[in-house]
């Protein structure tokens, strides 16, 4: 508790994670981090490593060949963690539910703590999603935001 | 000879938004070889086509890939019209011309930016992208959304752009244009960018031609050729040029895509003067008749090819999509051995991959 927890809210670290979307989600959250949008005003920066991540943004539908890797990375990243799915096809499969190598959302692989709908997810609801995970970790945490 | 390791790169890559794995052969910091293993992204789209109905297809054919969409349900939506074939009015002709282009431009700024990240020039990412956020509200104002527009419908387009959407138009693209040349002015002349590109991943002319590379990629190794100069959809009326250049490096291929961002921009500016008055969408009745078409379009990242295969019926027999970056992947087979291991981001990074696109 104290410092370790409030510190873990003020800057949390995102990693993002492509399954097979079909990269409109990916570059609106990556439009997110730049001028426009800002999310690094609430201490947030994308990270490449898992093991230094506290929120994982997973966008596009699980197919057969990435939900090994995308369990892989889900294991790997430190207690506690968030994970987001944006993305219509992020969260059933979306426009691709009957193509025959998705499996469906990210819940069929990892569990899920917010889900951002939109196809293209819009960088405000992005960003709304982001605030929510925060909410949730303060909640679990029991610490206010 | 220094022992060999393999390095995997990817499938999940900070400098890499999508997922791919090169298997990389190092000689301590040298690449010696080379292996993509693609296939991560693949969900199935061409054979979902067969099971939706015509109109339908456009939104998935859209969704191949986020960033060049529009001009992938425009294609659809051509490749779909010539199996009747049937006319779509030149109105709508021209405004497919405009969405085109603008797709082209925010794509071309998006790859400047990544570009300028691959080589840690953050502060020009930044500008770069606070730049394309304004063709986007121009995309998100004319066609209906900023990413994913669905503008196109067989027969014609969904949304017109009236009197007063055409004069903002203008005015932002005019001012985007500026900024675009002001900030490309840097990347162009200075120092360290150049120390980073000049002769990395050098493609000759030859090469270039016997891999069957295409787009920007191709054209930066001195080859002119483009599917534009083939004149489909208002091409033919406008002043089109292919940008070229002749080093056949990463430098060479970032020129030609400064070069193709303010031409897009001209030709959209051209396009939105002389557009002519009418319909946007022709009426259109009953399922296609049994039979074949092919077309072929200029992306952001080069040549897509559509085969479409109809059998009278409500659904497609057959959809098959060419996409251009799987006609670029071969080249990083000859870029990348000789470089060192820090400069395979910028490498890659140059034929624009487009993962999504590739494997559908």
């Amino acid at each position: 508790m104290g410092i370790i927890a409030t510190s873990r809210l003020k800057s949390p670290w995102i990693m993002h994670f492509d399954n097979s979307s079909c990269n409109g989600c990916d570059i609106e959250v990556l439009a997110c981090l730049t001028p426009l949008y800002d999310i690094e005003r609430f201490g947030i920066v994308n990270m490449g490593n898992p093991k230094h991540t506290d929120v994982l943004v997973v966008t596009g539908p699980v197919n057969r060949r990435t939900a090994r890797v995308l369990k892989n990375l889900y294991d790997q990243i430190a207690d506690p963690k968030m994970v987001i799915a944006v993305g219509t096809c992020s969260i059933s499969g979306g426009v691709f539910h009957n193509c025959y190598n998705v499996l469906g959302g990210v819940d069929k692989v990892i569990p899920v703590d917010v889900y951002i709908p939109g196809c293209a997810a819009r960088p405000e609801a992005i960003i709304d999603g982001v605030v929510m995970a925060l909410q949730k970790l303060a909640k679990l945490q029991g610490v206010a935001l | 000879m220094a022992p060999r390791t393999i390095t995997p790169f990817g499938p999940q890559h900070p400098v890499l938004p999508e997922p791919i794995q090169l298997k990389l052969t190092l000689e301590d910091e040298k690449v010696v070889d080379v292996m993509p293993a693609i296939g991560y992204g693949h969900r199935g789209i061409e054979k979902a086509c067969e099971l939706n109905e015509y109109p339908k297809n456009i939104y998935l054919c859209e969704r191949i890939c986020g960033i060049c969409s529009c001009i992938h349900g425009i294609t659809y939506c051509e490749v779909v019209e010539s199996l009747w074939p049937m006319d779509i009015p030149p109105r709508a002709k021209y405004l497919r011309t405009i969405f085109s282009e603008m797709s082209r431009t925010h794509s071309h700024l998006l790859w400047l930016g990544l570009l300028a990240d691959a080589f840690g020039f953050e502060s020009m990412f930044m500008q770069y992208w606070r730049i394309r956020e304004k063709v986007l509200d121009l995309l998100e104002l004319t066609a209906g959304h900023r990413v994913t527009q669905s503008v196109s419908i067989i027969g014609g387009v969904r949304r017109d752009i009236d009197a007063d959407m055409k004069k903002h138009c203008i005015e932002v693209l005019k001012d985007v244009r500026k900024e675009v040349e002001a900030l490309s002015n840097v990347l162009v002349n200075d120092y360290t960018v150049k120390a980073r590109t000049i002769g990395k991943g050098v493609l000759s002319y030859d090469q270039a031609i016997a891999l069957g590379c295409c787009g920007p990629h191709l054209r930066a190794s001195g080859v002119k050729e483009d599917c534009r100069m083939q004149g489909y959809l208002a091409y033919g009326d406008l002043s089109f040029e292919p940008v070229v250049a002749s080093g056949g490096d990463s430098y060479s291929r970032a020129a030609v895509r400064i070069g193709e961002t303010i031409q897009a921009i001209d030709l959209q500016l051209e396009a939105l003067g002389k557009m002519p008055e009418g319909e946007i969408a022709a009426k259109v009745k009953g399922n296609p008749p049994a039979n074949e078409a092919t077309m072929r379009v200029e992306q952001p990242r080069g040549e897509v090819f559509y085969y479409a295969k109809g059998n009278g019926t409500r659904n497609l027999e057959r959809l098959r999509v060419r996409t251009p970056t799987y006609a670029n992947i071969p080249s990083l087979l000859v870029m990348l051995p000789g470089c060192e291991m820090a400069d395979v981001p910028i490498i890659v990074l140059s034929i624009d991959p487009c993962i999504s696109c590739t494997e559908r």
